[in-house]
């Protein structure tokens, strides 16, 4: 099962290195990391997306724990979540076929971010699932090139992840 | 008052009560060894930086206290590497300090340049490099904060030139902040009724004991748990001396080496107390079939060790002292019955024991000859290997922080330094370092070091010219296929007087006390040769896979 985890850490240097180096010495399997600051400059938040059973996400998460820089490890899967990821897929077009790619885009709220005389670059918000089917729509028409993020993802409503706690805040 | 890095790391040092440190000097901490020049901290110069971990980690283990250690950049950071990966896997509170390249030369493969944080962070609790002299006070205070707290475990701070000659207007650097770090000390009350629950329901309960009651200073705690119940103990190989080996209700080692009243005895449980333990493969043999019929309560200070290799039916996390003292106010006395009959006959049945020949030598005879010769009271230290089950097994151990042996990464080398270690931290007791003739190789070089200080180890090498576990492996499981491991050696007994200490062999059982008698007399360093029967085994066994029921020899 994929389990995501929202790991609040330290911002310190090499902590990146810290996390990644105890999945893979420990033999966990990470699905996507994204990692960026937080609304505290001191604090970055990952988002990591692991597979594995009950065992093993308890060992995950409680390895991660053992990092000193690491503050708080939520894994919010079975929670009400949003989450997205971002893609930038850069595609052959002939002028001819641009406005079939175009409702591609339309379909998808993809946008637009450049053109170029045989290309059509695309950027495009979702989950990980409609990030795929963007992907496989645009696949017929040749992609050049792509590139996208791992997930972020953060609890619906009132709910929240933060460093002094996951609570209700009514 | 204005001071430079190197004054403000010594002055660290100080106020964290650290009086003696082990290192070798180079250019990268030409700065902190001037500091160390007029500082009152005892250093131990070492002759190789592998010794200085070891010294630093054998000094912490038989005192409690931290043990420093200090190396210069690229090589001598390296050089610890081995040290500070064997304080991790047994839990030995360290703080390793190394010199780095000035920060403006970082990242350019510098001379004598090595990534030491990105190498050691499998293999410390946690480490820095200090990028700023304004950051170095609380670094280090964080440092000793982390190693001695929680699980211990090594530190390392990697302290750039232009850091350690930097200077500044020193102030003290407050309290720590990490928030990321919070142990938990005591164990939760659920859990604690729980654990009472399962313990008054046993029939046939056994105690597990590991390197945490030693670590946590939880030895008292554990026999009145162990008198209260009349349940039998079992011992890790770092829990020897955690539970006094001469104590009617002892079982000896568990797993790999244990006594087979030891490995009957888990398997046969209907109750399994895991105190401080990790269920090590080398405990637990085949997991599948590892106390097949017991309900086990593990306590432990680290919680990613629940569960880990083994179920855990009922956890306690927390400080074994302290949930020790939790849980023995919940537990009534309970009395002897068919279950402890049932050890003492197999005690009477599988005694651990040797063939005793006074025109040979046995390693076991020699063991229990020091034993004898030190009263039982000396501490001792090994090596890896045969010898260093032989010295499990035929020294009995009653006190903590008296075998003193590298049991989770198995370094051989380890032995004496971490004697010199122990014999810096007890200058008044007797200290032996129970070697083999492969592992005292490994580390020799500190034999300059023990002379130097006239530390007065005893190092016991049982010396059969082979690489006797490895050649012992191949004779069970590789069909006597003795793929190098036979050793030519060199003389032990001269190659002790080489370094100015003394050298004696001995080839006879009946020349072993007058021998041991006159090494522990003697006021330097002295180098046993115990020229030992070639093949002995260390036995019994559970051959690798097998469950701890199955054992042979």
């Amino acid at each position: 099962m994929r389990h995501t985890l929202a790991v609040l850490v330290e911002n310190n240097p090499g902590v990146l290195a810290r996390v990644a180096g105890l999945f893979s010495r420990r033999g966990f399997n990470i699905d996507s990391l994204a990692v960026g600051r937080t609304e505290n400059p001191d604090v970055s938040r990952m988002t990591i997306v692991v597979e594995g059973d009950d065992r093993i996400l308890e060992q995950v998460t409680k390895q991660l724990h053992k990092l000193i820089d690491v503050i708080k490890i939520s894994d919010i899967s079975p929670e009400e979540y949003v989450d997205r990821e971002l893609v930038i897929i850069k595609v052959h077009s002939d002028p001819a076929r641009r406005g079939e790619i175009m409702q591609v885009a339309d379909i998808f709220r993809a946008r637009i971010v450049d053109l170029g005389r045989k290309t059509i670059t695309l950027e495009c918000t979702g989950n990980n699932g409609k990030i795929n089917a963007f992907e496989e729509s645009l696949r017929p028409y040749g992609i050049k090139e792509l590139v996208r993020t791992g997930k972020i993802a953060m609890l619906r409503g009132l709910r929240f992840t933060s460093v002094n706690g996951q609570k209700d805040d009514d | 008052m204005k001071m430079n890095g190197a004054q403000i790391l010594v002055q660290g040092l100080l106020d964290q009560g650290v009086d003696t440190i082990f290192g070798y000097p180079g250019g990268s901490v030409l700065p902190i060894y001037d500091a160390l020049y007029d500082a009152n901290i005892r250093h131990i110069l070492v002759r190789h930086e592998q010794g200085a971990a070891h010294a630093a980690d054998g000094y912490a283990r038989a005192s409690g206290r931290p043990g420093v250690c200090l190396a210069t950049s690229g090589p001598g950071a390296t050089n610890l590497v081995t040290g500070i990966a064997n304080a991790y896997m047994d839990s030995v509170p360290m703080v390793a300090i190394t010199g780095q390249v000035p920060s403006a030369l970082l990242g350019r493969d510098s001379f004598q340049e090595a990534d030491i944080t990105g190498i050691t962070m499998p293999v410390t609790k946690h480490n820095y490099i200090v990028k700023d002299v304004k950051e170095l006070a609380m670094t280090l205070k964080e440092a000793f904060y982390i190693a001695t707290t929680g699980k211990p475990g090594p530190v390392l701070v990697d302290i750039p030139r232009d850091v350690s000659g930097g200077t500044m207007d020193y102030e003290d650097p407050g309290p720590i902040n990490l928030p990321g770090y919070r142990p938990v000390l005591e164990g939760k009350e659920e859990q604690l009724n729980k654990a009472a629950a399962a313990i008054t329901d046993s029939i046939r309960p056994v105690i597990y004991a590991g390197g945490g009651v030693i670590g946590s200073g939880a030895h008292q705690e554990l026999k009145r748990l162990a008198e209260l119940l009349m349940a039998p103990v079992t011992t890790t190989l770092m829990g020897l001396g955690g539970f006094p080996g001469d104590h009617p209700l002892y079982l000896g080692m568990l797993g790999m080496h244990g006594s087979r009243y030891a490995n009957y005895a888990v398997c046969e449980s209907d109750l399994l107390i895991a105190v401080g333990a990790r269920f090590d493969d080398r405990v637990t043999g085949k997991i599948e079939s590892f106390a097949p019929d017991a309900t086990i309560i593990h306590i432990d200070i680290d919680p990613a060790e629940i569960r880990k290799n083994v179920r855990a039916d009922i956890p306690v996390v927390g400080d074994v002292k302290i949930v020790l003292n939790q849980l023995l106010p919940r537990l009534e006395a309970k009395l002897s019955g068919a279950w402890q009959q049932k050890i003492d006959q197999w005690k009477k049945e599988y005694p651990i024991g040797y063939e005793e020949d006074n025109d040979k030598l046995k390693p076991q005879q020699v063991i229990s000859a020091i034993y004898k010769a030190t009263r039982g009271q000396a501490r001792i230290a090994t090596e890896v290997g045969q010898h260093q089950m032989w010295a499990a097994h035929y020294y009995t151990y009653t006190r903590p922080r008296s075998f003193i042996s590298s049991g989770g990464l198995g370094a051989m080398g380890y032995g004496f330094p971490a004697a010199i270690g122990v014999q810096v931290a007890c200058p008044d007791e007797v200290v032996f370092d129970i070697a083999g003739d492969g592992s005292i190789q490994m580390n020799i070089q500190e034999m300059a070091t023990a002379v130097n200080y006239q530390l007065p180890v005893n190092v016991a090498v049982m010396n059969n010219g082979w690489l006797g576990m490895v050649r012992q492996w191949q004779e069970l499981f590789y069909n006597r296929r003795y793929s190098c491991t036979e050793l030519v050696n060199p003389d032990f007994v001269k190659l002790a007087e080489a370094y100015g200490a003394s050298g004696i062999r001995v080839t006879r059982g009946a020349d072993l006390k007058p021998a041991l008698e006159e090494a522990i007399r003697n006021s330097g360093p002295v180098m046993l040769d115990f020229v030992i029967e070639r093949e002995e085994n260390v036995f019994p066994m559970v051959p690798p896979g097998e469950s701890l029921g199955n054992m042979i020899g």
